[in-house]
């Protein structure tokens, strides 16, 4: 059972408590834009293995919204955060850069 | 290759079975190849079979990281269908499933393909009006299917509960010729007739990175050694965001666990596939006498091949309430594999960014009966750059807005 700490309430969360909410920090693209950064807005996705950061909402619970770090290839979770922000902070990119050396996300990492 | 046949058992019964040969050959990489596959499921390795088949292309190597059929292939549920909803997946599904039919024969291995039949019940007034469009759809492509009232789904499921307390059954979307088939037996029966063509059948060989000369394919790097190769196909499900990286490239599909189990064996008492969409499970019977049982994915990225387990209950809860006497069945194993998941439940059969470089993934939680038609396609595809049958499911679907919505035909996962 994936165990997920809840930055607002701070409630160590079940997952049956919790929605996915898919990957976090998209960069929007709208009206305006080429074709290329509105479908990979919309669609293109990391889709990792390994370091990922993902938007989770506290539905039964508090019921705001929150990001995640976490490792898809082992479940560990490296920390959760606030989502009002549009890159994850230094604090959480430490921590992980002191157990997975060279890890990248994007433009993170 | 030894053909396989009641006179070869009978020979080699003679011999006490030790005239035997290895079913496939397991050769070293050679240097150079026209074409390679990643990925060793049965979508690879159909690929294979049908470039060789139907193209004559035989220099061929299907690479794989554990062991041929170990993905997804070997841990689904083998539920055959082909009542999907858009014309673009009619075709490839039943081209599929009329594959299926006679299969065994075409490669001398039997996939132990069953089509007793498959019903996906409509437990509310828009699963009746939806699946009763679909019926409709299937009459236009050619697919038989019909809508069968409720009493008809209790004379063909009589272990079924229809006067269910939450969700009554109303009718059900019935599809006669669909079915089941040996999961493994499909893997390990196009893997022999590959291996009979010529083709070199690669295991415990991971590929680590795609190498691209001037934006054109040129081999791959593996754990045992380069490999050049004129065109190559990548075809493992899963791991094809983490292919697709390497080729650099980002695909439109994210990669969930989707989970199964089978109970205790017990007699025979459902000699259908029903599959319960509204209420998120779905069952059959093998020949073991196992209910082999299935149902939703979890919500969230993961490569570990291990899903939540609430996932399980809540399947096990709801098929209890529409199949009661079930309630007592001991479970004996669960398990889970990684599914690539699109955002309209329709596959991606397709030329990449990088020229050379084809894609055949996002059969997500229902490929298993897409092989052999998905094979087809495919051969036909790398081999001439087209292909009638995958022409709808390019990757520039997304960019141009031409979705093949079938989320409502995925329903639950199968
Ligand atoms: C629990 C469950 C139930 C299902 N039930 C059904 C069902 O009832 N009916 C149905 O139609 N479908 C079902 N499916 C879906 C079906 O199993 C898949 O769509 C299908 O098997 C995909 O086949 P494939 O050949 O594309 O992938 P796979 O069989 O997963 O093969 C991909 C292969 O690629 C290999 N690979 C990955 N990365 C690399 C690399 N870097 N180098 C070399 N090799 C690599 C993997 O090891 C793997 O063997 C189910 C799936 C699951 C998990
Ligand atoms: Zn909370």
């Amino acid at each position: 059972m994936l165990i997920l700490h809840c930055p607002y309430c701070g409630v160590d969360a079940d997952e049956t408590e919790l929605s996915p909410g898919g990957e976090a920090h998209l960069k929007r693209f709208g009206p305006g834009s080429s074709d290329e950064d509105f479908q990979d807005y919309l669609f293109a996705r990391e889709n990792p293995r390994g370091v990922h950061f993902e938007r989770w909402r506290h539905a039964a619970g508090c019921g705001k919204w929150f990001h995640a770090a976490r490792s898809t290839d082992t479940l560990e979770v490296f920390g959760t955060y606030s989502a009002q922000t549009t890159e994850p902070p230094k604090e959480i990119c430490d921590r992980i850069s002191g157990k997975r050396p060279g890890w990248t996300w994007r433009l993170f990492g | 290759m030894k053909r396989y046949s009641a006179f070869a058992i009978a020979r080699e019964a003679l011999n006490y079975h030790t005239g035997w040969s290895r079913a496939w050959a397991s050769p070293e990489p050679k240097k150079r190849y026209d074409v390679v596959i990643i990925g060793a499921g049965g979508h690879g390795l159909a690929t294979a079979y049908y470039l060789g088949k139907n193209f004559g292309i035989t220099n061929v190597a299907v690479i794989e990281k554990g062991w041929l059929g170990g993905g997804n292939t070997g841990r689904n549920t083998t539920i055959i269908r082909s009542n999907y909803l858009q014309d673009p997946s009619a075709a490839i599904y039943e081209k599929a499933r009329s594959l299926y039919e006679d299969l065994s024969q075409d490669i001398n291995y039997n996939v132990m393909f069953s089509p007793r039949g498959v019903m996906m019940l409509a437990q509310t007034q828009h699963e009746i009006r939806g699946y009763q469009r679909t019926a409709h759809a299937n009459a236009l492509q050619g697919v038989q299917t019909e809508f069968i009232g409720p009493e008809r789904v209790k004379e063909l499921v009589p272990i079924i509960d229809i006067n269910g307390p939450r969700y009554p059954v109303l009718g059900a979307l019935w599809q006669p010729r669909g079915g089941t088939a040996r999961h493994d037996a499909v893997a390990w029966g196009y893997a022999r007739a590959c291996s009979a063509m010529g083709m070199d059948i690669i295991q415990q060989c991971e590929v680590t990175g795609v190498r691209t000369e001037n934006g054109k394919v040129a081999g791959v790097d593996t754990t045992k050694g380069a490999i050049d190769c004129d065109k190559l196909g990548v075809v493992v499900a899963g791991h094809s965001g983490v292919l697709a990286e390497k080729a650099g490239f980002r695909l439109p599909l994210e990669s969930v666990a989707l989970q199964a189990l089978v109970s205790e064996p017990i007699k025979p008492c459902m000699d259908v596939v029903v599959m319960a969409n509204t209420v998120h499970g779905y069952m059959s019977q093998s020949d073991k006498g196992e209910m082999v049982i299935g149902g939703g994915t979890d919500g969230y990225n993961n490569y570990t091949q291990r899903g939540s387990f609430h996932h399980i209950e809540e399947t096990v809860r709801a098929l209890i309430e529409t199949f009661p006497m079930i309630s007592r069945l001991k479970m004996l194993r669960q398990w889970g594999g990684i599914v690539d998941v699109t955002g309209d439940r329709s596959p991606i059969l397709s030329k990449t960014p990088v020229e050379g470089c084809f894609i055949n993934c996002g059969w997500g939680t229902g490929g298993f009966k897409a092989i052999p038609g998905s094979g087809w396609g495919m051969a036909e595809l790398m081999a001439t750059g087209h292909s009638p049958l995958t022409e709808a499911f390019s990757l520039d679907r997304f960019k141009e807005g031409r979705f093949i919505d079938e989320s409502v035909a995925a329903g639950v996962a199968h």
